[in-house]
């Protein structure tokens, strides 16, 4: 167990956005609420998957509905004991911990506000070890976890707990009450016990956003080079340098699809790199060669400062590098490829792990394998 | 013949022109931007009608485009302190107002904090009713303890009500205390917009002056003419608006030059390259008005989410210093300033600037070229190289698109650039560049904005686009514009992701040019 301070909590946040691979929300308003709670009740315990005990109900948090919506009324912070409250009540047994569901976005920073203020740990673990759209696209899914008992919140303090029949149910059913209580609610959800913990989340992940967001930082103050600290944090390939010379946004059904197209510069000129995305980046293909696909991870950082860009910010002109990073082996299961792989959002390709399809050579700026 | 002036503080210069009914330029002057602001306005007002034969009575619009309220805020000089009323409560209060201020404008503003009961959801139903009762009570409070009222509403945007009903109940009570509301300041994002609010409250006072100033400098000069303050999106407000939203003046120097550069070159649609002595702006020119920048703007160390023009600023300007190390050239970010005129080779000086190469590559005919004879023609054509491709891969990073487009280059530091850029379709080099800011703020019309979040399930886009209109021609007429004349200028629509009901932020842009 370690104390997460408010310098550690900046650098999480900087490592949340990376890992939301353009999606999941600016965690920006997150941190500031992470950060008031930690100024009004001091540090959060961070524990370690292993710290857990086996019986202890661990209770993931996050915002459903639109961050435009976040961004505007910005939650009460009394959300948290009441949906813990509600599924203590519920469930007949207190809550141990919190753990974020996805350690991308701004989600990855509800859970530490939730905890400074109840003063509960927070599991260095997320059931996603990026961002996904939907409730389903977790990893306690394809370990047979129910999301319900879920409970729901809003400010005003109507509170509503689901029961359904399946995960896909869960999220129609969430994805409408959150509507009416006015565009984002607060959710806890996939109620889980600590040997669920210990065997369906991917450990570590508030560390490894830590850690990305520390060198981000580290290597301006001491005038190292930013992309080689990440890359070597994350054990992610560079898959292109490129500028943006097109972007294109359509949106359908509550989501922005689009693509970026990048010309590449140094060690990449004369290459071109196509960029699919939907609310977070799904796919990266060179003249014809996938490079990357969820659920790999794929994120573009700025290609002077390495700081991770969503996919609003994209637009012609930026200079920037784009990384991959090898996604957690439980998504790369058949189950995990169903759930999340390319197929399901619509791209008729394989999955491939990045790491076949992207060589050494290339990530240095050669061929691709 | 009637005429306008217009005056635009820059870093390094204050520039004037006295323009008339035809757009032509009668009079033209620069004067140093000096400590204070306001002495270096009436210089320039000074020299610019030194000209006897200019009949001062006919000048009979006055447009100051100015820096002081920016300069308050980054100095932390001057600032009132401010009552920060948040309504919204339940919602909002895991973040408090003034959350990541610095400790130094926090405490410099009062730091008196209220969030009370009221605002709207984003489709604008309530979230509750509006706590009357609290508002008697902080106004009681703190009467007598602050200069001004920053008050914001969630979602104001979509329902400004209750921030107007605060208004109503807060000027019962504190009398002339000046408010500031938030839908008029900013868009969707509440702590950003709520930012901006405050800060604006706390520059009431600074801005007050500044007109008083300048109404008493134009009487001085036996002017009478109606006087409005130029903001950053490029059009006009009453000095009386001014007053009220100071804080939209922040920013208004590049936009002034950027709009200047379109009505000299005749552009509705081009880059424009704004060299100052210091630094050059690249901006882009969308149907007569700058583009606006979509990200958070930082002011004073503060984030904010208020319109600004969208620029990529670089430090290179006429008086950039130009030094050399080890055989490679370096220029800028630091310049000499308005003491070009003394510290540059040409002008006799020891500091080799931009404009001394520019000079010695024959580029240029301005000061002594015998005194920069003797430099090495490997650094001149270094420097040159290096200046034309820092120009260049700013315009590159402002463009939307790869297709070459028509550049307006203005600014006195502009004769440092050649005719052909890269990326660059036809380089323009109107009359009067060198004073384009000045003419920008001369020209400029009034508008009017609006920002609505519409369900597009219960009406048409269409429909909701020609609503969202008519409220923006209705507050430029408010702001002054000829009704005959008001038309949109901009339409902007972002459909909010992850929300199903087609629920769509629609934000439109009129503008006018001035009532008779």
């Amino acid at each position: 167990m370690r104390q997460l301070h408010a310098q550690d909590i900046e650098d999480i946040a900087v490592g949340a956005a990376l890992l939301g691979t353009g999606g999941g929300g600016d965690p920006h308003v997150g941190k500031l609420m992470a950060l008031q709670a930690i100024e009004e009740s001091g540090p959060v315990d961070l524990v370690d998957v292993s710290e857990v005990p086996d019986e202890g109900l661990i209770v993931p948090l996050a915002m459903m509905g639109a961050p435009t919506v976040l961004v505007e009324k910005v939650p009460n912070g009394e959300e948290f004991p009441r949906v813990f409250e509600a599924l203590k009540n519920y469930l007949g047994k207190p809550v141990f911990a919190t753990m974020p569901i996805e350690a991308g976005g701004v989600n990855s920073m509800i859970p530490l506000a939730s905890a400074a203020k109840l003063r509960i740990p927070v599991i260095d673990a997320d059931g996603m070890g990026r961002a996904f759209p939907e409730l389903q696209m977790v990893t306690f899914h394809l370990a047979g976890a129910s999301a319900t008992p879920m409970v729901m919140t809003d400010e005003k303090g109507n509170l509503v707990l689901f029961g359904t029949i399946s995960n896909q149910w869960t999220e129609a059913l969430a994805r409408s009450a959150t509507v009416v209580m006015g565009g984002s609610a607060m959710i806890a959800i996939y109620p889980l016990t600590g040997r669920q913990v210990k065997d369906a989340a991917i450990g570590g992940i508030v560390t490894l956003a830590q850690r990305i967001g520390e060198a981000i930082r580290r290597s301006r103050i001491e005038s190292r080079d930013p992309l080689a600290a990440v890359l070597e944090v994350t054990g992610g390939l560079r898959l292109f340098k490129g500028k943006i010379v097109d972007v294109s946004r359509k949106t359908a059904g509550g989501f922005v699809r689009g693509e970026a197209l990048f010309e590449g510069i140094d060690d990449y000129r004369g290459k071109t790199l196509r960029l699919q995305f939907q609310n977070e980046n799904l796919i990266a293909v060179s003249d014809g060669n996938v490079l990357a696909s969820v659920p790999d991870l794929i994120t573009v950082l700025d290609s002077e400062t390495a700081r991770p860009m969503t996919t609003e910010a994209l637009k012609y002109g930026y200079r920037a590098v784009v990384i991959g990073i090898p996604c957690d082996a439980r998504w790369r299961t058949p189950e995990g490829i169903e759930t999340v792989g390319p197929r399901y959002f619509g791209y008729d390709i394989d999955y491939v792990p990045i790491e076949e399809r992207v060589s050494r050579e290339w990530a240095k700026g050669g061929e691709p394998a | 013949m009637t005429y306008r002036l217009g005056i635009d503080v820059g870093g390094t210069n204050t520039d004037a022109v006295l323009l008339d009914e035809e757009g032509q330029v009668i009079s033209k002057a620069k004067s140093p931007t000096t400590d204070d602001v306001t002495s270096g306005i009436l210089d320039v007002l000074a020299k610019v009608l030194a000209d006897k034969a200019i009949d001062r009575s006919m000048i009979k619009h006055a447009m100051l485009g100015t820096t002081h309220c920016t300069n308050a805020i980054v100095e932390r000089k001057r600032l009132s302190r401010v009552a920060v009323i948040r309504i919204g409560y339940p919602a909002t209060v895991a973040v408090k107002p003034l959350t990541g201020w610095p400790e130094d404008l926090k405490q410099a503003t009062g730091n008196e904090i209220f969030v009370i009961g009221g605002g709207h959801e984003f489709d604008g139903r309530r979230i509750g009713e509006l706590d009357r009762e609290a508002l008697r009570r902080i106004a009681r409070r703190v009467r007598g303890r602050v200069d001004a009222v920053a008050v914001t509403a969630v979602f104001s945007p979509v329902n400004p009500e209750d921030e107007l009903e605060a208004a109503r109940i807060l000027k019962e009570e504190l009398g002339d205390t000046p408010i500031s509301l938030s839908h008029e300041i900013g868009s969707i994002g509440l702590l950003e917009r709520e930012n901006a609010t405050v800060l604006n409250a706390a520059v009431v006072g600074v801005a007050k002056a500044t007109a008083t100033a300048f109404s008493e400098a134009l009487r001085r000069e036996g002017i009478d003419a109606r006087a409005y303050f130029g903001q950053n999106d490029g059009t006009l407000m009453s000095v009386d608006y001014a007053v009220r939203y100071p804080i939209l003046t922040i920013a208004c120097g590049p936009t002034n030059s950027i709009r200047g550069a379109a009505f000299l070159s005749n552009q509705r649609d081009a880059l424009v390259v704004d060299v100052g002595g210091t630094t050059t702006d690249v901006g882009v020119l969308v149907n007569r008005f700058p583009r606006e920048s979509s990200v958070a703007v930082e002011i004073g160390g503060v984030r904010t989410n208020f319109r600004m023009p969208d620029l990529v600023s670089i430090g290179l300007g006429g008086g950039s210093i130009v030094r050399q190390r080890n055989g490679q050239v370096t220029i800028g970010p630091d310049s000499v300033g308005y003491r070009i005129q003394h510290e540059a080779v040409v002008f006799g000086g020891t500091t080799l600037t931009a404009t001394d190469v520019a000079v010695a590559a024959g580029h240029v005919g301005i000061g002594d070229r015998r005194r920069v004879s003797g430099l090495d023609p490997g650094l001149v054509r270094q420097t040159q190289g290096a200046m034309v491709r820092m120009v260049e891969d700013a315009i590159d990073r402002v463009k939307t698109s790869p297709e070459p487009v028509p550049a307006v280059l203005v600014g006195g530091g502009s004769i440092l650039l050649p005719d052909r850029l890269q990326g660059v379709l036809e380089v323009l080099r109107p009359a009067h560049y060198e004073v384009a800011n000045a003419i920008g703020a001369a020209i400029a019309q009034v508008s009017g904005q609006i920002e609505r979040v519409f369900s597009l399930d219960a009406i048409s886009r269409e429909e909701a686009v020609r609503q969202a209109a008519d409220m923006a021609r209705e507050e430029a007429v408010r702001a002054g514009a000829d009704p005959a004349a008001v038309e949109v200028v901009e339409v902007d629509d972002v459909p909010l992701a992850y929300l199903p009901g087609n629920a769509t932020r629609i934000r439109v842009k009129a503008a006018g040019d001035l009532a008779r």
